[in-house]
C-alpha cells in the first residue's frame, strides 16, 4: 500500500519535534478527521539578504502518510528561500515519496498547506506583503476548516456535551 | 527479525492443521458435486450432511435448521433481507443497534431506502444494548430484531437470550450475528430464530458461513437456482469449506475450556499492561466480554500509525481509526459508545486465537509502550502535561 520511501520517512522521520526559537507556526488539519499537523519555521536572512527557512520542524497527529508527508515537506523546505518554499506543492511532496495511495493524497495536501500557513503567518506577523498565491491558499485552508466543522457538527456537539474534559486539541474545533 | 506475532484473530484466523487435513480429500479425491447421483456425489453429500449434523449438535439445533452460505456477510444479508422479503409486501419495521457489524447495519439501511423502517437502539458506555430499549423500540409492525452476540470491535457481550425471549413473546423474529461469539461462548439458540456464523474466525477456511434458520421462521431466499439447502440458498455446496467448518467447530468445542481460559488470562494481562501506559482507555466492558478481543485507545496518537509501527516490529493488530477506513470515518462502534473523537482515532484492537502464546503477549506488551512513546513524541498533543 505504501511505497518504501513513505515507510522510510515513517520509520525514521526527519526534523520532528518543536523548534525552540521558531519565527512562525502553520497549524492545519482537524482532530475530528484524525490528522493534525503543526509546522514550525525559523526564518533568517542569507548572505544575499534573502529570507530563507533556516530551520524547520513539525509535530503531527496522524497516519503513516501524514507522518511521512510531514517529514518530506520539512526536507523539501529546509534551506529554501520563502519564494522557493511557497512554490512547493502537494504533488511535489507526494512525488518525492514515490506516490501515495489515492485515499491518502489529502495528507500531502495537509503538509503543503502547513508550510503555506507557516509562511503566511510569518509574513503577516512581520506586516509584510503576502503574495496573492499564498493568500488564496490561506483562504482556501480556512474554508476547508469551516467545511469540516460543519460536516462534523453532530460529532462535535456530542463531544462538547460530554462531561469529561476535552482531550488536548479538541478545543480547536469549538 | 524475530518471528511474527499475529494478534488480529478477529479479522481472520489461521486454518488449524486438523481442519486442513479434514478438508484436503474434498478438493481432489472426493470432489463430487453433492447433488450428483453417482458415488462421487454421494461421498460429497455424505460429508456435507455429516458436517451439518456436527455443527447442529454443537449449536443444539436441528441439522435442517442450518443453511450454509459463502460467509457471514451473506448470512447476515439473508437473515435481514430474507425476513423482509418473506413478508410479501414492502413495509414493516426492523430494530437493530448502533454497534452492529456493517453486514447487518448496511442491510438494514438498504431496507430503509426501500420502503421499510428501522430503529437503531443506542448502547451504554461499555457497548451494551439494554433489552428495555429494544422493548421500547418495538412497533406493531416490527417483524425483525437483529442484535450482535458479541461485538467484533470491542468484544462486549449482548444480552441476546433476554432480547430473544422478549421477541419470542411477541412473535417477532430475532437474528443475532454470532460471528465472533461462535465457538467461544454458549449461544442461547433456543431464544434465537436466525443466527449467523463464519468458519474463518474459528480456524476454519474463508468462504464458508452459515445461517441458522429455526423452524417456522419465515425467510425468502436471496440466491435462486438449483434449490440447494432446502431451497433457502441455491448454489453448489462448498464441500471442503463445509467439512472444514465442521472440523473447526469440533475442534473449538473440544478445546474450548482450555483455549478460552487462556484467552481470558491474556485479555486480563493486556488490560493491566495497557493501563500502565498513561493516557489510555479500554473500550468495551472489562469483564462481560468475548474472551479474545481487547480494544484500547491511546491519547495523542493515531491508530493507523500505531498499527503500522507495531507491524514494523512484526506484530499484527488492527484499528478503528478513520485513516484505516476507506471512507475516512472513525469506527461507528467507538463513536456509539461515546469514545471522544481524539481517542476514537487512536484505537487499537488486539485479538487472540488458539495459537496465541504467552510469549506473544509478552512481545506486544514489551513493544507497545515504546511505540506509543515514539509516536507521542511526534504528536502536537502531549499526554500528561
Amino acid at each position: 500500500m505504501y511505497t518504501e520511501r513513505v515507510m522510510e520517512h515513517f520509520r525514521h522521520p526527519h526534523n520532528m519535534g518543536k523548534l525552540a526559537d521558531y519565527s512562525a507556526i502553520g497549524k492545519v488539519g482537524n482532530i475530528v478527521c484524525g490528522d493534525v499537523m503543526w509546522l514550525y519555521i525559523r526564518v533568517e536572512k542569507d548572505a544575499q539578504d534573502r529570507d530563507v527557512i533556516a530551520d524547520i520542524s513539525w509535530e503531527t497527529f496522524g497516519c503513516t502518510a501524514a507522518i511521512a508527508t510531514s517529514s518530506m515537506v520539512s526536507d523539501l523546505a529546509r534551506g529554501k528561500t520563502l519564494e522557493e518554499a511557497i512554490a512547493i506543492t502537494n504533488q511535489d511532496v507526494a512525488h518525492e515519496l514515490g506516490g501515495l495511495p489515492p485515499v491518502k493524497m489529502h495528507c500531502s495536501a495537509l503538509a503543503a498547506d502547513a508550510l503555506n500557513e507557516a509562511i503566511y503567518n510569518y509574513l503577516s506577523d512581520q506586516k509584510r506583503d503576502v503574495p496573492d498565491v499564498l493568500r488564496r491558499r490561506h483562504e482556501r485552508v480556512e474554508k476547508d476548516v469551516a467545511a469540516l466543522d460543519k460536516r462534523y457538527k453532530a460529532f462535535l456537539d456530542r463531544e462538547q456535551a460530554k462531561e469529561s474534559p476535552p482531550a488536548p486539541g479538541e478545543s480547536r474545533c469549538s | 527479525m524475530p518471528e511474527r506475532v499475529y494478534l488480529d484473530n478477529s479479522a481472520t484466523t489461521p486454518v488449524a492443521p486438523e481442519v486442513l487435513a479434514a478438508m484436503r480429500p474434498y478438493f481432489n479425491s472426493a470432489y463430487g458435486n453433492a447433488s450428483s447421483l453417482h458415488e462421487f456425489g454421494r461421498e460429497a453429500r455424505h460429508a456435507v450432511e455429516e458436517s451439518r449434523a456436527a455443527i447442529a449438535l454443537h449449536l443444539r439445533v436441528l441439522p435442517e435448521e442450518i443453511v450454509f452460505t459463502s460467509g457471514a456477510t451473506e448470512a447476515d444479508n439473508l437473515a435481514i433481507l430474507g425476513s423482509a422479503y418473506a413478508r410479501g409486501r414492502t413495509g414493516g419495521h426492523v430494530v437493530s443497534s448502533t454497534i452492529e457489524h456493517h453486514a447487518v447495519l448496511h442491510s438494514v439501511e438498504w431496507l430503509t431506502s426501500h420502503g421499510f423502517a428501522a430503529t437503531l437502539v443506542d448502547v451504554d458506555a461499555a457497548g451494551r444494548v439494554d433489552p428495555d430499549h429494544i422493548r421500547a423500540a418495538l412497533r406493531k409492525d416490527t417483524f425483525l430484531v437483529s442484535i450482535i452476540a458479541g461485538s467484533n470491535e470491542i468484544g462486549t457481550l449482548e444480552p441476546i437470550a433476554e432480547i430473544g425471549s422478549l421477541c419470542r413473546e411477541r412473535g417477532i423474529a430475532f437474528h443475532t450475528d454470532a460471528v465472533q461469539a461462535f465457538g467461544k461462548i454458549d449461544l442461547p439458540t433456543e431464544s434465537v430464530d436466525l443466527l449467523s456464523a463464519s468458519a474463518h474466525k474459528l480456524h476454519g477456511p474463508k468462504g464458508v458461513g452459515l445461517l441458522v434458520v429455526r423452524k417456522k421462521t419465515r425467510l425468502s431466499p436471496m440466491m435462486h437456482g438449483g434449490g440447494h439447502e432446502r431451497g433457502r440458498r441455491s448454489g453448489t455446496e462448498n464441500v471442503p469449506g463445509i467439512v472444514g467448518f465442521a472440523a473447526a467447530t469440533r475442534l473449538a468445542a473440544q478445546e474450548r475450556g482450555e483455549v478460552v481460559a487462556r484467552m481470558r488470562s491474556f485479555r486480563a494481562r493486556l488490560i493491566e499492561g495497557v493501563a500502565s501506559i498513561p493516557g489510555t482507555r479500554l473500550n468495551g466492558h472489562p469483564t462481560d466480554s468475548l474472551p479474545h478481543i481487547a480494544n484500547f485507545s491511546f491519547q495523542g496518537i493515531e491508530g493507523e500509525s500505531l498499527v503500522m509501527r507495531l507491524d514494523e516490529h512484526g506484530i499484527a493488530t488492527s484499528t478503528g481509526s478513520a485513516c484505516s477506513s476507506p471512507d475516512l470515518e472513525p469506527s461507528h462502534v467507538l463513536v456509539a459508545i461515546g469514545v471522544p473523537l481524539s481517542m476514537a482515532h487512536g484505537s487499537l484492537r488486539i485479538s487472540t486465537g488458539r495459537q496465541t502464546t504467552s510469549a506473544d503477549i509478552d512481545r506486544l506488551l514489551d513493544v507497545l509502550p515504546r511505540v506509543v512513546r515514539d509516536l507521542r513524541a511526534l504528536s502536537p498533543f502531549k499526554v500528561g502535561e
